[in-house]
């Protein structure tokens, strides 16, 4: 039939430039890495977004800001210092110490002078740069992003961070790279301003692991991924109550409706 | 409100406002004994199911606006703050920005069985008429509640769609400086978008009421095409018949919701609007939401200049012409016939043009110069598609009422659900 054949062209269609589209372009699609935090019962491993808030603090704070976190986000529920102990993570003094760490800008006090004092859970994660003019005059020119919803910000999220932190190699003979640039196939265009970021030992885990270039990635990466939904583990588990609930809830009254239509023909 | 009215009230208190105020005699003839169809299929359940996202965007629109700061410095992280600080606030702010996209569906649902079901033929043109005010409303209520997040693609597409009315000849800039409240979309822009944002959804609301008014004129109309003749044979009370089925449909479609706002409430969104706007820094690819992409696609197909009127007019002519028409089709359908069921030849240009409508959005998806197919690029499948989306209206239907030769249709609506039973 006429119409039949319309389709079939059209489907074969939909299949040839798919593959076309698969072969364009120099930019590599980010490797797919099986994180425990996907998949409808996937939770963030608590141990691996501790070790990823090191790697954040101790090697991404320097250039890039989290200006949506608080030092209490870590010790809440879901967060990687909670504790059932304090429910009101700004009792919790793993989070209290580690907010004591940075002295933050206060006031103005009685004599309308601002001073410094020792940080508490409800501070912002202090920013590296007073201003995005700052940041980028320290930089090259380039511009840090801010990391608190990178993973949401980029098409690819997780998979897409890993690859770009570990996709670093030679820039082939034919790229164009400025100085101040480096070649990482996995980011747009191939040429990034950011350095390449982790090397095999840069920083010592408090928790004695090995710190291998692929171990951190991993580990900011989930660090990075829960500070952009942190409540992803409650969204989850409420989702499968409220699924079930719907579910019970659809054959009750599937039944009343095959019950209200039993002598009706329709 | 057809027919007279079988309320009898009961108690003293009935009797007593019902000769005052008839509201429960309103409800009950509206909304318990309403004659309805009894062969009505699954389709119809959409328009109990846009009621209730009607109520659910409302009810999480109040609680959101509660905590939604209207200003270009603080909206994007008075969202982010809802999302993490806002008790419950995640799930409130999921189910309105992923119930928008639902509410889309099942209106894109509603009007296609419209559409395939002829409801808008006489004597349902101002109800169709009604309905097709209530779409446009709620892309305007989409489109400004997707600016107000103020991430890059709420900006940029508030940018692109506003300078659409740039190309109007004469006023156009006068009309776009008027909306933007300044000379770019701006403050004044987010804080009016927000004010609308609020309003319309209540004027939607005052339409459906409108629009089922115009329903409850003529009744229901059905997938055989047919009037109720008798209502003992062919029509059964809406309450409890329709009730119970109607509800069954909204906990299944409510099922599939849940699933994406609980495990993937950011699937039908865009990376980029979890990027706060930046005026300076245009996204490489601004694509608006799904919902649009069709129209999107319309609008950039047209890449030629018909006459006096430039290729973006024209483009911008032919977006808001492939909504004006649906004003108009129940002119241009010329078959009596209203049930595609019994009309073989345009049955399936009606499927080409359901396939015509998904290609749209495709083509709007992508950008206009990657290839479909070897030389073909993808803006030359949106302007054999857009065609076809004209085509359909303009030539299709009007001309397939006269030549095409319908098949037998049933003698009543209580014949054709025991003869389809037979079979």
């Amino acid at each position: 039939m006429m119409m039949t054949r319309i389709f079939a062209a059209a489907l074969a269609a939909v299949g040839l430039s798919a593959t076309a589209l698969a072969v364009e372009g120099d930019t590599h699609a980010p490797e797919n890495y099986a994180w425990e935090f996907e998949g409808p019962f996937g939770t963030f491993d608590r141990n691996a977004v501790q070790r990823g808030y090191q790697v954040y603090q101790e090697v991404c704070a320097s250039c890039h800001s989290m200006n949506l976190m608080r030092f209490r986000n870590l010790g809440q529920k879901g967060g990687p210092f909670e504790s059932e102990q304090y429910p009101n993570p700004n009792d919790n003094p793993i989070v209290m110490q580690i907010a004591a760490g940075y002295q933050v800008e206060d006031g103005p006090n009685d004599d309308g002078d601002m001073f410094m004092r020792d940080g508490l859970p409800s501070d912002a994660f202090p920013a590296p740069f007073e201003n995005e003019q700052q940041a980028r005059a320290s930089n090259g020119g380039a511009y840090p992003p801010d990391l608190s919803l990178i993973v949401k910000a980029r098409s690819g999220g997780a998979d897409y961070i890993r690859s770009l932190l570990l996709g670093y190699e030679e820039a082939p003979e034919d790229s164009h790279l400025s100085p101040g640039q480096h070649y990482n196939a996995y980011f747009a265009g191939g040429a990034i301003a950011m350095a390449p970021p982790l090397v095999d030992d840069i920083i010592s885990y408090d928790d004695g692991t090995t710190a291998s270039m692929e171990q951190m990635a991993e580990d900011v990466v989930t660090f990075l991924t829960w500070a952009g939904d942190p409540h992803m583990e409650a969204r989850k588990q409420m989702g499968v109550m409220v699924l079930m609930y719907l579910f019970i809830f659809a054959v009750l009254v599937y039944l009343a409706y095959r019950q209200v239509w039993r002598n009706v023909k329709h | 409100m057809s027919g007279h009215s079988t309320y009898e009230p009961k108690t003293g208190i009935e009797k007593w406002l019902d000769s005052r105020l008839p509201i429960i005699r309103l409800g009950y003839d509206s909304f318990v004994d309403f004659p309805t169809p009894r062969n009505l299929n699954y389709w119809w359940t959409f328009g109990g199911i846009l009621a209730v996202f009607l109520m659910i965007q409302i009810v999480t629109g109040i609680v959101l606006a509660m905590h939604y700061v209207a200003h270009e410095a603080h909206a994007f992280e008075s969202v982010e703050r809802i999302r993490r600080d806002v008790p419950f606030g995640w799930l409130i702010q999921s189910m309105h920005a992923n119930g928008a996209s639902f509410f889309f569906v099942a209106v894109y649902l509603h009007m296609f069985r419209g559409l395939y079901y002829g409801s808008y033929k006489a004597p349902r043109e101002v109800l169709w008429i009604l309905g097709v005010v209530i779409y446009l409303l709620m892309m305007a209520t989409g489109f400004m509640g997707y600016v107000l997040p103020w991430g890059q693609m709420s900006y940029w597409g508030a940018m692109v769609i506003t300078n659409l009315i740039g190309a109007l000849p004469f006023v156009g800039d006068a009309i776009r400086e008027w909306l933007w409240g300044g000379f770019s979309v701006g403050q004044a822009t987010l804080n009016r978008f927000f004010s609308l944002h609020y309003l319309l959804p209540f004027v939607i609301a005052g339409v459906v009421g409108l629009h089922i008014w115009a329903l409850h004129v003529p009744g229901n109309g059905n997938p055989a095409g047919l009037e109720i003749k008798d209502p003992k044979k062919d029509a059964l009370p809406f309450h409890p018949y329709y009730t119970v089925k109607d509800g069954f449909a909204i906990i299944v479609y409510l099922m599939v919701f849940a699933t994406f706002v609980f495990y993937m409430p950011n699937v039908l969104g865009h990376a980029d609007n979890y990027i706060e706007a930046n005026p300076l820094s245009t996204p490489a690819h601004i694509v608006p939401e799904w919902y649009y992409l069709p129209f999107y696609a319309i609008l950039r197909a047209i890449t030629f200049d018909i006459g006096p009127i430039d290729a973006k007019l024209g483009g911008v002519i032919a977006m808001f012409g492939a909504i004006g028409i649906l004003f108009v089709l129940p002119w241009l359908d010329t078959s009596k016939v209203r049930s595609m069921r019994y009309r073989p030849l345009t049955r399936w240009f009606f499927i080409f043009f359901v396939i015509a409508a998904l290609g749209l959005g495709w083509c709007g998806a992508k950008n206009p110069d990657d290839p479909f197919i070897g030389a073909v690029k993808f803006v030359h499948l949106a302007q054999f598609l857009t065609a076809y989306y004209f085509a359909y209206f303009i030539v299709i239907l009007p001309v397939m009422g006269i030549v095409e030769k319908p098949k037998d249709r049933p003698a009543s609506i209580e014949a054709s659900v025991l003869g389809e039973d037979k079979s």
